[in-house]
């Protein structure tokens, strides 16, 4: 199995992630590989097995409504490479067309 | 007299218990035994680079506090004991990289819950440990400073992804240090350094201030020089923690008390498909002699199987990747790390990511967003997960048979540097008796149990349910006393 480049930038771009050419080109390959040997699990018959998501036996856990120290909002904001006044600067999200 | 070189090599080749007694004996103070740590590091490093960065001043002023408050009366458990922190756990204060350049200069608010508790013990800091970036890979060959080379030959790897703390105990430049291991990572670096690596069960100890890689699997665990320091820094790190809703609400046993039971009639599970091709010839014959001493010392020897072995691999690269391709979503260059400006937001992520993620992160993060994404979630992740499920199962139908189960901790001896990096797959391979115990929640402990030819170390696996700590650190106890592979060192 190989993928093809446009599969890797399709990839890439759902995991927001700039890629070389030369990127492109080796995760094609590589991906491809380590994909047909993850293709091991589909030969196992699972129409009876649930997931395990995680191994604890717990569920909904709850933690004592109290109130506690925290960060500060300077400390929160102290390694951002762009804070103002207790936030986060960052690139408009929206562009003109609210789109 | 402290200075002399001679004394110096005596402190740093003492292992927490031994440093802990000699304090409290008062035959040298914490101040001599972290600057003794200090030099030797000074010394050494150079040729290793085990450490990412060392924290003299703090380590010091500290260890003058702890010879003051024991002067004091002052008793904690680790008062004044040196440890090294591997670098994906946060320390507040102390720059915290993850191995990675997109967290280069960070510098964290606060510490993990582990680390806390250490320090609350009276333990010193020495500094940060060299990983695989965000513990992605089995060599500290990921790390995006460079390599940590192994102690026993500097042309091979430590393993990893904890090599750094593996190395830095294996060399004496530390009496222990913390791992995490997400599928082997504090496991099989032990073993390719000749020490001791606990892996607690999944909710033993809090996962809070740990960087997250694969949530389901990462623990934090210790890497030691004997199997009482890794039964002693797991009793001060363990329990319950309200930041981390996974640990287990359960009582924390006296991990130490356990050590001294005698074995006989312990059940010791030995897995079929756990001995098959592909593994070096004296990993097996080492594996297999130890079993022999188990079986000498009283244990009984029960074959069993676990019919799913295969698939563990293939299931935890689809998990794991996964669970990675979500918990890195958060480097975005916005509120910490590496920021590359670029025209729009996304651009923006596009860049810094792409800048500041290393070729095996960069990989995963595909692997993980691929297994995710529509069209392909049901065949990859979906049926990871239930796949997941009959590896557990397997190993609740052996734990009701048998103790602890024993495997090697890896199918070969440290690897020659740069041998695997070009072939994902082959690197991937040697994780083929650890990723298991992560997929089912299980403890397991790696312990020395011989050299090879070329003289690296062997380890030996011994795996227990969960919360099942106290029969693994028994039997690896037993073994350890019964053996004198834990005396022989690395010359450097």
């Amino acid at each position: 199995m190989k993928l093809t480049r446009d599969e890797v930038r399709h990839v890439a771009e759902l995991a927001k992630l700039q890629l070389s050419d030369a990127e492109l080109d080796e995760y094609a390959g590589q991906l491809g590989q380590i994909l047909t040997y993850a293709q091991q699990v589909q030969s196992v018959d699972t129409s009876a097995v649930p997931p395990t998501p995680h191994i604890l036996p717990l569920s909904n856990v709850l933690a004592d409504d109290m109130s506690q120290t925290c960060l500060s909002a300077a400390q929160a904001v102290d390694n951002a490479p762009d804070a103002d006044e207790g936030y986060f600067r960052v690139i408009a999200v929206f562009d003109d067309n609210g789109a | 007299m402290i200075g002399c070189r001679d004394a110096t090599k005596q402190l740093t080749s003492m292992g927490v218990a031994d440093a802990r007694a000699g304090l409290a004996a008062g035959q040298f103070t914490s101040v001599d035994l972290t600057q003794a740590f200090l030099q030797r590091i000074e010394r050494v490093d150079g040729s290793l680079h085990a450490f990412l960065r060392t924290t003299p001043t703090t380590a010091l002023a500290a260890a003058a506090e702890a010879d003051r408050a024991r002067a004091d009366g002052d008793n904690r458990p680790l008062l004044g004991v040196p440890l090294a922190i591997k670098d994906v756990l946060m320390t507040k204060g102390i720059e915290t990289t993850a191995g990675s350049r997109i967290l280069e200069g960070f510098v964290p608010p606060y510490s993990a819950t582990a680390v806390e508790k250490l320090e609350a013990a009276g333990a010193i800091l020495l500094g940060k440990t060299n990983t695989d970036e965000f513990a992605m890979g089995s060599s500290t060959e990921n790390s995006g400073y460079g390599p940590t080379r192994n102690p026993w030959d500097l042309e091979r790897v430590p393993g990893g992804s904890s090599g750094g703390s593996a190395a830095a105990v294996a060399a004496d430049e530390a009496p222990a240090a913390l791992g995490t291991d997400t599928g082997g990572s504090v496991r099989q670096p032990a073993a390719l350094c000749g020490v001791v690596g606990l892996k607690p069960s999944y909710g033993r100890v809090s996962r809070y201030g740990l960087i997250a890689y694969g949530s389901s699997l990462d623990q934090i665990g210790p890497i030691t020089k004997t199997v009482a320091d890794a039964a002693l820094l797991l009793e001060v790190m363990a329990g319950a923690d309200q930041r981390d809703s996974t640990t287990m609400p359960v009582d924390v046993p006296n991990f130490s008390a356990a050590l001294n039971r005698d074995i006989a009639g312990l059940r010791v599970g030995i897995p079929h498909e756990y001995f098959v091709e592909g593994i070096q010839a004296e990993v097996e014959e080492s594996v297999r002699s130890a079993i022999e001493q188990l079986a000498d010392l009283g244990a009984e020897i029960v074959p069993i199987h676990l019919p799913n072995t295969e698939l563990a691999l293939p299931v935890y690269y689809l998990v794991v990747t996964a669970e990675a391709s979500a918990n890195l979503a958060r480097f975005d260059g916005i509120r910490y790390g590496l920021s590359v400006d670029g025209e729009t937001i996304f651009d923006h992520f596009r860049q810094t990511r792409g800048a500041g993620f290393g070729p095996e992160v960069k990989r995963r993060i595909m692997l993980g967003t691929y297994a995710l994404s529509a069209g392909f979630y049901d065949a990859y992740y979906l049926k990871a997960q239930q796949v997941r499920t009959l590896i557990k199962q397997d190993f609740d139908s052996a734990f009701a048979e048998v103790d602890v189960i024993v495997s090697p901790t890896s199918p070969t001896t440290a690897f020659r540097i740069g041998e695997k990096v070009d072939d994902p797959l082959a690197m991937i391979l040697t994780d083929i008796f650890t990723t298991s115990a992560n997929l089912a929640g299980l403890c397991g402990i790696s312990i020395p149990c011989g050299f090879d030819a070329g003289g690296l170390p062997i380890g030996l696996q011994l795996l227990g349910p969960s919360l099942g700590e106290e029969k693994i650190l028994q039997a690896a106890y037993a073994y350890e006393q019964s053996t004198e592979w834990r005396l022989r060192r690395p010359e450097l």
